[in-house]
């Protein structure tokens, strides 16, 4: 089964990596490396949905304490903060020939990189509770209040930024977005989707040997 | 019902991380009676009383008090027993009948000032209500612990070496007031690590070892050097 | 109401013993005094210059003081050895939440009193006309900060290292709200109405209100054990 998801994940990025950075239109004033918005973008909407399925996940263990759920929190918790951490590199590479700069205080970038603080604490409460149950009871409650926080973090530097400039400087592009580039987008999302499904299915399952491993 | 089991452990067993402590407990102790549990240090004496006051979660098996279970009616069993332990659930900088009056608040009790006062007399505490628990000895903050309990009227007293550290004139106060309380109809449950006063009070003495009982038994007769021999044999030989 | 009277229990009996042992208040005192030094020292002497970044340095201090009262909510249970007698107190746990954060939002409204008294006499401030307007303010976020701090101090008492991951859960969270104060608090101090800053007044408020009921209704299973 996971394999099957594999090979669908393989073949789906492959398309993906294709079509962004062959067949899309190389773009005009920004060059090749805006190409990496085929994997910036599809990473943050990775990363959201991760920390969805972390509250999903938490409010189910809450509720009736099954491990499985405790479990998939966990990995889907590990895999959101490695889509965040993906995110703010390409953002940061993004950013270095095109702005000069390794860093900005572009509203996606600034959120994210809240948003990744926020659940390597999560990660680093889990690890610092020996206690199995509390740790996965405390890891629940964490990651309800940090999924209710991203609407205020998202708003807050929404509108720190809009002040003065526009919110975001990691836009597709000027003008519209030709078929192409929508094509290569979506094949993306798609690809990153599969690929977030894959890791956390099998994280989840070496997490579900470790525990059997020790009871 | 009399002879009730009010405690009812069943297969009990507690693993923390690699560490097996406790492997296919069972026991039960039944209303107006008294067990004392023997054990070595580490033997696995406070994890027991720990599922049964619902602060550790079993790993497998049952453990219930007064019928509810531990782990899943956690809140109905907290109704239902009284811990003493070691650490004596006291403020240091309040005085006696203040922390009387707050642990009974938060219990959800709205006992009078004269019923607070007379559950300090019967702990003997009466003068000392208005000192800071700060200048109190060992034995009575653990006599102001059970002022609590004297006001809430639990069904099931658990102790963790309750005689330790108390001078003989608290250690026959305590003895007095246990057998009063099983009088009343209540369960009681205590570890302890020797075999002192405490074998007074017990009607059955558990010896606890390899995370299991070992032996039970009714005290009945037993001296002090019978129930000595008994734990050598079950309990130090054991793994 | 029992969770009114128990809520109300655990307030007087934090009150009672700080009154009594009077450890925190007058150490907070000095901290905030030794942060406007720290400030200073390490921005310069230029007055002009410190006074663009005022409501920054503000929030800082509020922040700082307010990581180590509020990372100090359950000291007093761990010195007593009485925080097992909380999680066996029968009935809802809720009601010690809302106790320890009444009572942080007591001590917290102390540390700035005497915060927002130090900035106006070391830095030459007239704070009288926008006083109500800052208070608003800052009312809104310290309850946002309190609500999150009280519970997160819940999940550390327990945890070796909660000096540490105290502070390191409780910072990210609180970002939106450090945004919204000093921007809010910008523009009063320049003088301008709370209706120009409603976005961030309601967007605090928002935050006070998920915190709490998160706060309300999490902290049984917190407290479990």
């Amino acid at each position: 089964m996971s394999s099957l998801l594999g090979g669908v994940t393989l073949a789906g990025l492959v398309a993906g990596l294709v079509l962004g950075f062959g067949i899309a239109p190389r773009e005009a004033t920004q060059g090749n490396v805006q190409r990496i918005m085929y994997l910036h973008v599809p990473s943050v909407w990775v990363a959201y949905l991760a920390f969805a399925v972390v509250l999903v996940a938490s409010i189910v263990y809450l509720v009736r304490r099954a491990e499985s759920a405790d479990r998939l929190a966990h990995a889907s918790a590990e895999v959101g903060v490695l889509f965040t951490g993906l995110t703010i590199a390409t953002g940061s590479i993004w950013g270095k020939p095109t702005w000069g700069t390794w860093w900005t205080w572009d509203a996606r970038l600034t959120t994210v990189s809240i948003l990744f603080v926020m659940y390597l604490g999560y990660l680093l409460l889990r690890g610092m509770i020996e206690d199995r149950e509390r740790g996965a009871r405390f890891a629940a409650v964490l990651g309800i209040v940090a999924a209710f926080n991203i609407p205020l973090v998202h708003f807050s530097v929404y509108w720190w930024r809009t002040l003065h400039q526009p919110p975001s400087l990691m836009k597709p592009g000027p003008g519209t977005m030709p078929g192409v580039i929508v094509t290569a987008l979506l094949v993306n999302f798609a690809a990153f989707t599969l690929l977030y499904a894959y890791f956390v299915t099998r994280r989840a399952r070496v997490l579900r040997l470790e525990a059997e491993a020790e009871a | 019902m009399a002879s009730e089991a009010l405690i009812r452990v069943a297969g009990l067993r507690k693993t923390f991380g690699n560490h097996r402590v406790l492997d296919g407990l069972d026991l039960d102790v039944r209303a107006g009676e008294a067990v004392a549990v023997l054990g070595a240090n580490g033997a696995g004496k406070t994890t027991l009383l720990k599922v049964l006051a619902t602060l550790v979660r079993p790993t497998r098996g049952i453990a219930t008090v007064a019928g509810h279970d531990c782990a899943k009616d956690a809140e109905l069993v907290r109704r239902e027993i009284g811990l003493v332990a070691h650490s004596s659930h006291v403020y240091e900088d309040l005085t006696a009948a203040e922390n009387l009056k707050f642990w009974a608040t938060l219990a959800g009790l709205r006992p009078s000032a004269a019923e607070r006062a007379g559950a300090l007399a019967i702990v003997e505490l009466d003068r000392a209500a208005d000192a800071r628990v700060r200048t109190f000895s060992a034995g009575m903050k653990r006599r102001l612990s059970l002022a609590r309990f004297v006001l809430a009227r639990p069904r099931v007293l658990l102790l963790d070496e309750p005689f330790t550290g108390l001078d003989q004139r608290a250690k026959k106060w305590l003895e007095e007031h246990l057998a009063s309380f099983k009088a009343g109809g209540g369960a009681i449950l205590m570890t302890t690590h020797s075999f002192g006063r405490e074998l007074a009070v017990a009607d059955r003495i558990a010896i606890l070892a390899g995370g299991a009982i070992a032996l039970d038994t009714a005290r009945g007769t037993l001296s002090a050097d019978d129930v000595h021999r008994l734990y050598t044999l079950h309990a130090e030989d054991a793994p | 109401m029992t969770f009114a009277r128990r809520a109300f229990v655990v307030v007087w009996k934090d009150l009672l013993v700080e009154r009594r042992s009077k450890e925190t208040l007058n150490a907070l005192f000095f901290f905030g005094l030794l942060l406007l030094f720290v400030f200073q020292f390490a921005l310069g002497p230029d007055r002009e210059r410190l006074a663009g970044t005022l409501p920054g340095l503000l929030w800082l201090g509020f922040i700082l003081s307010g990581l180590l009262g509020l990372g100090r909510t359950f000291v007093v249970e761990r010195e007593n050895d009485c925080w097992e007698g909380l999680l066996l107190a029968p009935g809802d746990k809720s009601a010690i939440y809302v106790g320890k954060l009444a009572g942080n939002l007591l001590l917290m409204l102390v540390i700035e009193t005497i915060l927002l008294v130090l900035f106006g006499f070391f830095f030459n401030l007239d704070l009288t006309n926008v006083l109500p307007a800052l208070a608003v303010v800052i009312a809104l976020g310290t309850v946002a900060l309190a609500a999150v701090g009280t519970l997160f101090a819940a999940m550390t008492a327990q945890v070796r290292a909660r000096e540490l991951l105290f502070p390191v859960l409780l910072l990210p969270v609180e970002a939106p709200v450090l945004l919204a104060t000093v921007k809010a608090t910008e523009a009063v101090l320049l003088g301008e109405t709370l209706g120009s800053v409603a976005h961030w007044l309601k967007l605090l408020a928002a935050a006070d209100v998920v915190y709490v009921a998160v706060g309300v209704l999490t902290f049984d299973f917190v407290m479990e054990g």
